[in-house]
């Protein structure tokens, strides 16, 4: 690392704005920017923790050297596998794209490159997005850098623990049932997912296209704010793109004086931590403290929903995964006397159990005879999930919920029981059905009185109706700062909670 | 016992678009293989569709033509199977959904006009192309070109409201005539610009059931269509005829060797899983939208045949086959315009018509030689009767290979009609002299002696003398001796 000093914090330490002001004000090159997680913080974290899958040390000084004046000058992000970047594999972490070399970017990494950002490496994920914990990743699994013996949470759990042990101050993930949002909560950073259609999925490695969305990883609220407003927007290329302009988010340090937020008083009933009710208890007092007023109801978002969720999902995996046959791209099994030969061991050997089990059941749920049945009814559900969620939002113009109902939890401890995985996703599954905006907020970590889980970061979700993110922002800083209103000024930096060794 | 045969058809039709169904890749035929493709159409991880508008107007102007109605939400649905030359593993189509509902075509055959009714025509994406495995030692390896991958198609399906193959080739005729008319497709069946697929079962004549039905695929003209149908009704009459019974199976016909073969059987019958793809929000075709598509349609071959027939008084098959193509039917309209419509269909239709067939010429090829107006004035010489019958011949196989008007023509070729009196008088004369007992013949009341005098002059022109003028003269010249002789 270079000998000089500074009072300023490490480069690796700073918020993406500031190192972006750095870069911008000649206070440091974007190489060295950009390599600051990798000579900082990724020596003693990345070998235990494994948030990293593809990196290059070349396509870094390059996109370095390439980095474009904008908002992001100079700012490492890290991508996770399933957005597709021309410089790194793109692999899903799936065996069966193993080796696949994308031949164009995603826009959303388009739209970071425009705003100077440098992607610095592939995040590790759940083959696929499919899983809760990041276990089911082809190249083994991340663990959580507040407790090595736990799981950063998943699907995108690489990003996610990259972002909290500083590799990168900003990271893309992406959301099909929480899988943002949940990761972000157990490694104690901010994840947000955009309203359905407000960032491209163009790129995007399709999982359930109607519920996925590309989603933002940072330690601080104004870095979520600055990424979703060089990313969101329209794009000829989606057609479930949103036509609008995105919702400006650029008021995300004006606080929430007005606001109303709604608390769901029967929650507690659905098996939630304490840790998680106290980190709730004391988000609704740091909103309330910056004059937001708390409207309590009951609400348990879709008695139905985990049912819907995985019948919706799985459906439109199956089909949208049909196309890894070993025939254009990726792993193709050796041993393929004929066609159908090839596609069977080439899908039995290159997905991973829990991709097939998905598999088998969207395929199952579309058959002639059941789709009436299970997908139809789902669509039904879904409606009725829709209809639920605005009802809520016309009592108050945020949610306060859980993220998961848990802290981290501990590897392989769900591994063997998709049941118990799928139903830690509870909290998160209504926004992506419903295609509203979802946001993982940190509340530091858990204390030592007694409780299981001490040192575990804690997260709270807010949720909004669609195009709710300038009101999720500001609602998100105000929990950042604590609640106090002289500190919400973008001048004031928060502190973030950094993992120490354990 | 007499069957009489239930058919359906399912017709794809390739459009004539600049771009894929759903990306921006040209549609181009013959390019080197997988040359127009992109992450889109070859299906690459990530990648999303979007709906080409003008291949949706293309629907549109089918749709409208054939009297269909129009769906204000119509929905794009995946059809899911596994399949080397389809890079996603699923099609873009409509299932439940359509674009256009209803409609009919209107098929004149042996002089009946019918309605065939449709049931539907949607917008789909094209496969890729496979080849057939090639031996390369002890491996065989199977190429796939994805150049037509997400070509736009549309597919149109009958009410099984055919009876006859024969009805069925004639339906495909003016489809493809009408995909033509209205400029979205080539129609080269071919080409694999129209496809047919036909449904078909037969059923004791004049009972109203439905017999179990086969699919017949792989009907690639339409006198493959016809002989496929043919081959299709006669297995199935002989397989009832002994006592069988006729088991749900798709077939594809070899037009070489006009043979069936099972492809599958019930037992494997697919199943698609359909469901609505969640990349396309559903497409809306608002009132502005249809009515503009309406708007542009031209006017219909079928109307346009009995307009050209009321107005320029022509017979209803010269109509039809002057309406045959748009391009076509143009260039009559603009020959027929002030002219005598009937005469300018007769030189179309014998002359004009056997010299593009000599030289396999697109009309474009004349058009380019003999315009419009050089016909109109040609036609006007004719009706004049200042070119007798077989110098008109050679003047109109002299323009279609010389510039020039027709003037300019007989005077390169040292060729003069002789119409003026002044030329003919002393021929005329001469006839009379040398001919009294025809003349006195005529002066006697025969006035069909006349022609054998016109004829004698002619001769004497060398078939120069326009005969109209003879006549009039040679009428003149006997008046006169008429009342001199009396
Ligand atoms: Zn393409």
């Amino acid at each position: 690392m270079s000998g000089h000093h500074t009072s300023a914090p490490e480069l690796w330490k700073r918020s993406a704005r500031a190192l972006a002001a750095a870069v911008a004000a000649g206070e440091c090159d974007a190489l060295a920017a950009v390599n600051a997680g990798w000579e900082g913080p990724a020596a003693a974290w990345e070998r235990d923790v494994h948030a990293v899958v593809h990196a290059d040390p070349g396509a870094r000084a390059a996109g370095a050297a390439a980095s474009a004046p904008g908002p992001l000058r100079g700012v490492p992000v890290v991508v996770k596998d399933n957005l597709c970047t021309t410089e790194y594999p793109t692999t899903c972490c799936s065996r069966i794209l193993a080796g696949y070399h994308p031949p164009y970017d995603a826009t959303v990494v388009e739209r970071l490159r425009a705003a100077g950002a440098v992607v610095t490496a592939k995040g590790n994920m759940d083959e696929f997005a499919m899983g809760s914990s990041t276990e089911y990743s082809c190249y083994g699994p991340t663990r959580n850098p507040y407790d090595l013996a736990r799981v950063p949470g998943g699907s995108s759990g690489g990003p996610a623990a990259a972002v909290a042990y500083g590799l990168a101050p900003l990271a893309l993930g992406s959301d099909t049932g929480g899988s943002v949002r949940q990761p972000a909560a157990f490694c104690g950073v901010f994840g947000l997912k955009p309203t359905y259609g407000r960032l491209s999925r163009y790129g995007l490695v399709a999982f359930g296209s109607s519920l996925d969305q590309v989603g933002i990883f940072a330690r601080h609220a104004g870095d979520v704010a600055t990424a979703y407003a060089a990313l969101a927007g329209p794009d000829p290329r989606d057609a479930t793109t949103r036509t609008t302009p995105a919702p400006d988010v650029s008021g995300w340090d004006l606080g929430v004086a007005g606001l109303s937020f709604g608390w769901p008083a029967n929650l507690w009933k659905e098996g939630v931590e304490a840790e998680v009710v106290a980190a709730m208890e004391e988000a609704a007092a740091a909103l309330e403290r910056a004059g937001a007023r708390r409207v309590t109801f009951d609400f348990l978002p879709g008695e139905y929903s985990v049912a819907t969720y995985y019948l919706v999902a799985t459906a439109e995996a199956s089909s949208n995964l049909a196309r890894f046959d070993g025939v254009r791209y990726g792993f193709r099994h050796a041993d393929g006397a004929d066609v159908r030969a090839l596609y069977t061991r080439t899908r039995s050997a290159g997905f991973g159990p829990e991709v097939q089990r998905r598999i088998l059941l969207g395929t199952y749920a579309l058959s002639a005879g059941y789709y009436d049945a299970y997908y139809l009814t789902a669509q039904r559900a879904r409606t009725r999930i829709r209809r639920e969620y605005a009802a809520a939002f016309a009592r108050c113009d945020l949610m306060l919920m859980p993220a998961a109902p848990t802290l981290a939890f501990r590897l392989g401890e769900k591994v063997d029981d998709p049941l118990a995985m799928y139903l830690s996703d509870i909290f998160t599954i209504g926004a992506n059905l419903a295609g509203i905006p979802g946001f993982t907020v940190p509340l530091g970590l858990a204390g030592d009185g007694g409780r299981t889980g001490a040192g575990l970061p804690r997260g709270i979700q807010l949720l909004g109706p669609e195009d709710a993110e300038p009101a999720l922002l500001r609602a998100g800083r105000v929990i950042e700062m604590g609640g106090e209103r002289a500190r919400l000024p973008r001048a004031h930096e928060s502190e973030f909670a950094w993992p120490t060794r354990r | 016992m007499a069957y009489e045969a239930v058919i359906g058809l399912e017709c794809h039709i390739q459009l004539r678009t600049r771009s894929k169904m759903f990306c921006d890749c040209p549609v181009e035929f013959g390019a080197a293989p997988n040359s127009n493709v992109c992450p889109v159409c070859l299906g690459l991880p990530g990648a999303l569709p979007k709906t080409n508008r003008a291949a949706i107007d293309a629907a549109l102007r089918l749709g409208l033509a054939l009297g269909c109605a129009v769906r204000a939400e119509s929905v794009f649905a995946r059809k899911n199977y596994f399949y080397p030359d389809m890079p996603k593993n699923y099609q873009i189509t409509q299932y439940d959904r359509p674009l256009c509902v209803g409609g009919a075509l209107p098929l004149s055959l042996d002089g009946v006009t019918r309605e065939i009714a449709l049931t539907r025509i949607h917008a789909e994406e094209d496969t890729g192309k496979s080849f057939h495995p090639e031996r390369h030692g002890d491996r065989r390896v199977s190429r796939v070109d994805f150049n037509r991958a997400g070509v736009p198609l549309l597919e149109l399906v009958t009410e099984p409201v055919l009876r006859e193959p024969a009805e069925c080739a004639a339906f495909l005729t003016a489809l493809r005539r009408l995909v033509r008319w209205l400029d979205i497709s080539d129609g080269d069946m071919e080409k694999g610009q129209l496809r047919c697929d036909a449904n078909v079962s037969i059923r004791p004549a004049g009972s109203s059931g439905f017999g179990v039905k086969t699919e017949l695929k792989n009907l690639n003209s339409i006198k493959g269509v016809e002989k496929g149908l043919t081959a299709e009704i006669a297995r199935q009459a002989g397989v009832l005829a002994a006592g069988g019974r006729i088991e749900q199976a798709t077939l594809l016909y070899d037009a070489d060797h006009d043979r069936l073969a099972v492809m599958r059987s019930k037992e494997y019958a697919h199943d698609y899983r359909y469901f609505p793809d969640p990349d396309l929000p559903a497409l809306e075709v608002d009132e502005a939208w249809r009515e503009s598509a309406r708007a542009a349609l031209p006017e219909l071959p079928w109307a346009r045949a009995a307009r050209v027939a009321e107005r320029y008084g022509v017979p209803a098959y010269d109509a039809a086959v002057l309406c045959d193509q748009r391009d076509l039917a143009d260039y009559y309209e603009e020959c027929a315009a002030g002219a005598d419509g009937k005469l300018a269909s007769n030189w179309l239709m014998t002359e004009m018509l056997r010299v593009l067939k000599e030289r396999g010429w697109p009309l474009a090829e004349w058009r380019g030689r003999v315009p419009a107006g050089r016909l109109r004035a040609f036609l006007a010489k004719v009706a004049a009767k200042e070119l007798p019958g077989p110098l008109a011949k050679q003047v109109f196989a002299w323009m279609v290979d010389e510039p020039g008007a027709v003037e300019e023509l007989l005077a390169r070729h040292g060729v003069r009609a002789q119409g003026s009196a002044d030329e003919l008088r002393p021929l005329v004369r001469q006839v009379i002299e040398e001919n009294p007992g025809p003349v006195t013949q005529y002066l006697g009341g025969r006035t069909a002696t006349l022609g054998f005098l016109v004829g004698q002059v002619m001769k004497k022109s060398g078939g120069q003398a326009v005969p109209q003028a003879v006549k009039e003269l040679l009428e003149a010249e006997l008046a006169g001796r008429a009342i001199s002789g009396s």
